[in-house]
């Protein structure tokens, strides 16, 4: 299909109405990732579509709730999207296999819940791609969890999420759960700190619940902060913490 | 009913709805209770609780969603049996999707919305490819689409405005707009069945919902 370059803005509406065809849908969502005009014009477009279909509402016969509360059991939840390569995916089974001999923090094993096993991968390049990182970040997890020196301290952001850290000096690495976290806004994310001294470093981003490897030292950290900060994340904290959570020493 | 045109003919003869007397709908329409976004920070609540696993959350996610996608899937499948197991598969699948939603990029009705008129549209696409002999079919009961809207929505203020904003479009907007959205529809099958070259159809399209956009005063 031959596409004049201007074409694709002109297609928001035919896509909002889901007029394009699987392909010229498929262009058109890549296209979107890169044009934040489209996007907002897209999403109105969509908006406006779902009024015509509340629009004609008819009532479900009586029978059928029941019969979807039930099957609700048979089916897994999907774990929500994952998205750069800075946030971690979610361990699943794995992780709660290790980590509960080490009576682990019940955040880590809430967080955990999500599941690996059930990532709905587009291409298998993509799921095994997925799968290797998931691995190595489960490695790296999994020894500061092991680590005989492990601490493991507890709290909650000021959004409500619950945190865990655990840390081993003598690995001087550091893993954050947060279980709870609100989605964060547009173009936004959230960053992780290390406070040497007053001095926050930054110690890796999280975009939704789940867990992760600090980076930096932890074992010469004196707490772990978190904010809201633009995608990408920033040098210096640019908004107020939503949690600062003291290591042990 | 029309009989086919002759060969040649550049449109079917159009069996225009008047719009004499209709109310001229240029201004929004101020939204009032059953408005979507009204609950919708509501359903943003509760979709969290459903990414959860919280089936109490889900049922009241039901309650509020059930009828618009079993509605939307209705006008596009049209088969009453496939239609209700399509619009379970669908409430079904925002469970399974719920931890997917992302509140920045719209309301919970609008993506439900979306993944409702999706399943509906893969149904009957998958079905069989549309041919030449529905197009021309649906081509002749374009005329309907708009008068079942109207006898179809009830009297809540939502679908009035819908039905009034509706009577806001040209001819061909209002066209190009139900028959994609309602019949499920490719732009490319729009364009056959109203015999309208395809840019037209893509710009009726986009003004058309721009209009109603407007209308309904929509944002996301």
């Amino acid at each position: 299909m031959k596409h004049h370059a201007d074409d694709a803005h002109t297609l928001a509406a035919a896509y909002a109405l889901g007029a394009l065809d699987d392909d010229e849908r498929q262009t058109f969502q890549a296209h979107l990732q890169s044009c934040e005009a489209c996007r907002q014009e897209a999403a109105e477009f969509e908006a406006t579509a779902a009024r015509l279909a509340a629009a004609v509402s008819q009532p479900p016969p009586a029978a059928a709730k029941a019969q979807v509360m039930a099957a609700l059991d048979g089916v897994r939840q999907l774990p929500p999207r994952v998205p750069a390569p800075a946030a971690a995916p979610a361990f699943g089974d794995f992780l709660r296999r290790r980590a509960l001999p080490l009576a682990l923090a019940a955040g880590v094993a809430a967080a955990a819940l999500g599941g690996i096993a059930v990532w709905q991968a587009h291409n298998r390049q993509e799921l095994q791609q997925q799968a290797r990182q998931a691995q190595q970040q489960l490695d790296a997890v999994s020894t500061v969890l092991a680590a005989p020196d492990a601490r493991t301290v507890h709290g909650k952001t000021a959004n409500g999420a619950l945190t865990t850290v655990v840390a081993s000096d003598r690995q001087n690495k550091a893993v954050f759960t947060a279980a709870g976290l609100p989605a964060p806004a547009a173009g936004k994310t959230y960053q992780l700190w290390l406070d040497h001294d007053g001095t926050m470093r930054p110690a890796g981003l999280i975009d939704h619940d789940g867990t992760v490897l600090l980076t930096g030292n932890p074992a010469d950290a004196g707490a772990v902060g978190l904010t809201l900060e633009p995608t990408g994340g920033s040098p210096h904290p640019t908004s107020a913490p939503l949690l600062l959570m003291a290591l042990p020493t | 009913m029309d009989s086919p045109p002759p060969e040649g003919c550049p449109k079917p003869p159009l069996r225009l709805l008047s719009t004499a007397g209709a109310p001229q709908v240029n201004q929004p329409i101020p939204s009032g209770a059953g408005h979507p976004s009204d609950a919708r920070h509501d359903l943003t609540d509760v979709m969290h609780k459903v990414a959860h696993g919280d089936k109490q959350a889900f049922s009241a996610l039901y309650d509020a969603l059930a009828p618009m996608v079993l509605g939307i899937v209705v006008k596009v499948v049209r088969d009453r049996a496939q239609s209700e197991e399509v619009a379970q598969e669908v409430m079904i699948d925002l469970w399974r999707q719920a931890a997917r939603y992302r509140p920045d990029a719209g309301s919970v009705t609008t993506w439900a919305a979306t993944i409702a008129h999706r399943r509906a549209v893969d149904r009957v696409r998958s079905a069989q490819a549309a041919t030449a002999r529905e197009q021309a079919q649906a081509a002749r009961e374009h005329s309907t689409a708009f008068d079942e809207v109207a006898e179809q929505v009830e009297t809540r203020l939502e679908s009035e405005q819908v039905r009034r904003c509706l009577r806001g479009l040209t001819e061909l907007q209002r066209q190009a707009v139900t028959l994609a959205y309602y019949r499920g529809l490719t732009y490319r099958e729009v364009a056959e069945a109203l015999r309208t070259p395809l840019p037209t159809i893509k710009t009726r399209m986009r003004d058309g919902l721009i209009r109603l956009r407007d209308c309904m005063g929509v944002t996301t």
